[in-house]
């Protein structure tokens, strides 16, 4: 498959006052369409500024970046929405749900911003919900629901829009090891049934070993680019936990 | 299309979500916009009220007056002078081709008893043409003749302030009044009149014929036992207003043998110019009301934007998780400047509503008069739709350009 991503000697500086901060120091890598892969490297490494200018948030001061084969050096403000509202999903680490919206217009968000007609919009909502395992917790809003469960809607708002690569920066860090494997769960299975690039910001490894490809980071610099031959499946390890909280799938 | 309605859709709900907030934010709003309802509705009512008495002294309206404005410097008391007759009147409406009619006048204060009833009020010496003049009509009865001012008959027409006063709810035509000790008919009542432009009651007027005005009455001049107190002139038209008073003046000035270069021995007064004037205060009043009104409907556009800048900083990661989903500059745009026009028009609304109820509590407390004009209501309406525009467009233009990283990142 071609690369999704690819990036050539990427640079960005931010500017404090007068000294100019190096974040990432020229960085080059290339991402196949449908491969997993967790970025991992220590905190203000640079992870995040990547993720952002992966996911068309952020430019880079230099170098290359093309996402599906387009240059998005030269694009628009408005052109850059457009290219995250159609071709990236966004997980944040604090879920980065809207308070007292229920589930199911939280996952809609993208599609306001389409010309989907209502019925649709909310057909693929449900879905989405259901795809993330939270059929019949449309009508909940996030004040009621768990931060796995939180995560979950967030996640189902990320694939509402059947985007081509999801980006999720440390989706795990505010969950505890069960709910992180749920989640690592969900990914394998969008990225293996629905072909969806994922790319992940974790600090454990533990979390990395899921994915099919793992990039280090340090100081800005691509440290180590490790294919992992034998992925772990999220799936299986979460069946051989301990079934102490099972039940808790269905809505109150 | 289909987005400009999600935009509403999400602009509403996040009022919804802050109502007591909404509600303090309209609240500017709603006294601003009740404010110039109510002002522009009182100021309106004063314009119309003077226009209806305007109309009740009569179209097309001059008035001749004995004396100069000039004489010394101090016009003289009608009266003083004598120099204005009943021939001069009847000169006037023969010769000036500008005048439609001219009504020779004597007036003066008198006790009129009915019984056991006394009334003191004003007695006016006219002729018939003085009704068609001041645009008088009949409640009851018939107004003196033509001929019954030959004869000097002793019949008398009065207003309806003095029919009440002698004659409570019961018909006075037919019944006989003294006034000075003479025993006088009633031959009807006037259609009442109200307020002259001047505050003055028009309806506690007694009128009689001018010959018996003079002889049995008032008293003739001493000087001049022909000279009345003023002569009401009635121009063809508005336009010949002017054309009227040269003539009149032209006409008088070789009556009385005036010597070009002397003052003239009378005045002309253009009645309808002078009132006129009082309407147009009347309308800079409004103005002035409505612009000082203006004013507090501005101060609850600025409470708007105000809110709106306070509800982009609180809503700071939203608008930056919005941008991350894909909305665009214009998206998040419309949806601030949405909810400042929401604000703006349901505070335009529900402030039309309190200022139409002001104005309605102010006509029957206060007793002024009000009017309430669709042109204001609509006009309101609008304007507080502007102001919503143009208080939301500084905070909605801030949230669209912020920087959504940052907007993310913000705690
Ligand atoms: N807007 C910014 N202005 C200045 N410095 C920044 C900004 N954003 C990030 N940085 C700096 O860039 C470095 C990398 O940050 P980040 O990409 O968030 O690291 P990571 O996600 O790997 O922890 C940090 O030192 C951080 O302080
Ligand atoms: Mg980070």
């Amino acid at each position: 498959m071609a690369p999704v991503i690819e990036i050539e000697d990427l640079v960005k500086d931010y500017r404090l006052g007068e000294v100019p901060v190096h974040v990432l120091k020229g960085i080059s890598f290339d991402i196949e369409g449908g491969d997993f892969v967790a970025i991992m490297g220590p905190s203000g490494s640079g992870k995040s500024t990547l993720m952002n200018i992966l996911g068309c948030l952020d430019k880079p001061t230099s170098g290359v970046y093309r996402l599906d084969g387009v240059s998005v050096a030269h694009l628009s403000r408005d052109q850059l929405a457009e290219i995250r509202n159609r071709k990236v999903g966004f997980v944040f680490q604090q879920f980065n749900l809207l308070a007292r919206t229920s589930a199911a217009e939280n996952v809609e968000l993208p599609l306001l911003y389409t010309d989907i007609p209502a019925h649709e919009r909310h057909e693929r909502a449900r879905k989405a919900l259901l795809a993330v395992g939270l059929g019949g917790w449309e009508d909940h809003q996030p004040s009621q629901l768990s931060g796995g469960q939180q995560q979950r809607v967030a996640i189902a708002r990320s694939l509402v829009n059947s985007p081509r690569i999801i980006l999720a920066d440390e989706p795990t860090g505010a969950l505890d090891s069960r709910t992180s494997l749920e989640i690592m769960a969900i990914f394998q299975r969008l990225n293996r049934e629905e072909g969806i690039t994922m790319i992940v910001v974790t600090h454990d490894p533990d979390i990395a070993s899921y994915s099919n490809r793992n990039i280090h980071f340090k100081d800005g610099r691509l440290k180590r680019d490790v294919r992992l031959a034998q992925p772990r499946d999220a799936h299986r390890d979460l069946a051989d936990l301990p079934a102490d909280r099972q039940e808790e799938e269905s809505p109150a | 299309m289909k987005k400009t309605a999600a935009s509403i859709r999400i602009a509403l709900r996040a009022l919804k979500v802050n109502r007591l907030r909404s509600a303090l934010t309209m609240l500017g709003i709603i006294i601003g916009v009740a404010a110039v309802i109510a002002m522009v509705g009182v100021g309106a009512g004063a314009t119309a009220r003077i226009q209806e008495q305007i109309q009740s002294i009569g179209s097309n309206l001059i008035i001749l007056l004995p004396g100069s404005v000039s004489t010394n410097g101090v016009r003289l008391g009608s009266g003083a002078v004598a120099t204005l007759t009943e021939d001069d009147a009847k000169a006037i409406e023969a010769e000036c081709p500008s005048v439609a009619l001219a009504a020779p006048t004597v007036r003066g204060g008198v006790q009129v008893v009915y019984g056991n009833n006394n009334w003191a009020t004003n007695v006016q010496g006219v002729t018939p043409e003085y009704i068609t003049i001041r645009d008088y009509t009949m409640l009851s009865g018939e107004f003196f003749t033509a001929q019954d001012v030959d004869a000097a008959a002793k019949t008398a027409v009065l207003g309806e302030t003095v029919a009440q006063n002698l004659f409570g709810d019961s018909d006075p035509t037919g019944q006989v009044v003294i006034i000075k000790n003479v025993p006088f008919t009633v031959a009807g009542v006037l259609t009442p009149k109200g307020q002259s432009p001047t505050g003055q009651d028009q309806d506690d007027v007694i009128l009689l014929p001018i010959s018996t005005a003079m002889q049995k009455v008032l008293g003739a001049n001493k000087a001049n036992a022909k000279a009345v107190g003023a002569i009401m002139v009635q121009a063809i038209s508005p336009q010949a207003m002017d054309q009227a008073i040269q003539e009149m003046e032209a006409l008088l000035r070789e009556r009385h043998k005036i010597l070009p270069g002397q003052d003239d021995d009378f005045t002309i007064r253009n009645l309808t110019e002078v009132f006129e004037a009082q309407e147009t205060s009347a309308q800079v009043m409004s103005i002035l009301l409505g612009a000082i009104a203006s004013v507090s409907l501005i101060v609850g556009g600025i409470g708007i934007m105000n809110i709106m800048l306070v509800s982009v900083t609180e809503r700071t990661r939203e608008i930056g998780l919005r941008q991350a989903v894909g909305a665009k500059t214009g998206d998040i745009l419309l949806q601030f400047l949405v909810e400042a026009v929401t604000l703006a028009l349901l505070g335009g609304i529900i402030g039309i509503f309190v200022g139409m109820t002001a104005s309605l509590l102010i006509s029957r407390f206060a007793q002024w008069t009000t009017q309430l004009s669709p042109l204001s209501i609509l006009l309101a309406f609008l304007f507080s739709a502007l102001v919503g525009v143009f208080f939301g467009y500084y905070p909605a233009r801030k949230a669209a350009f912020l920087d959504p990283i940052e907007a993310l990142r913000y705690e």
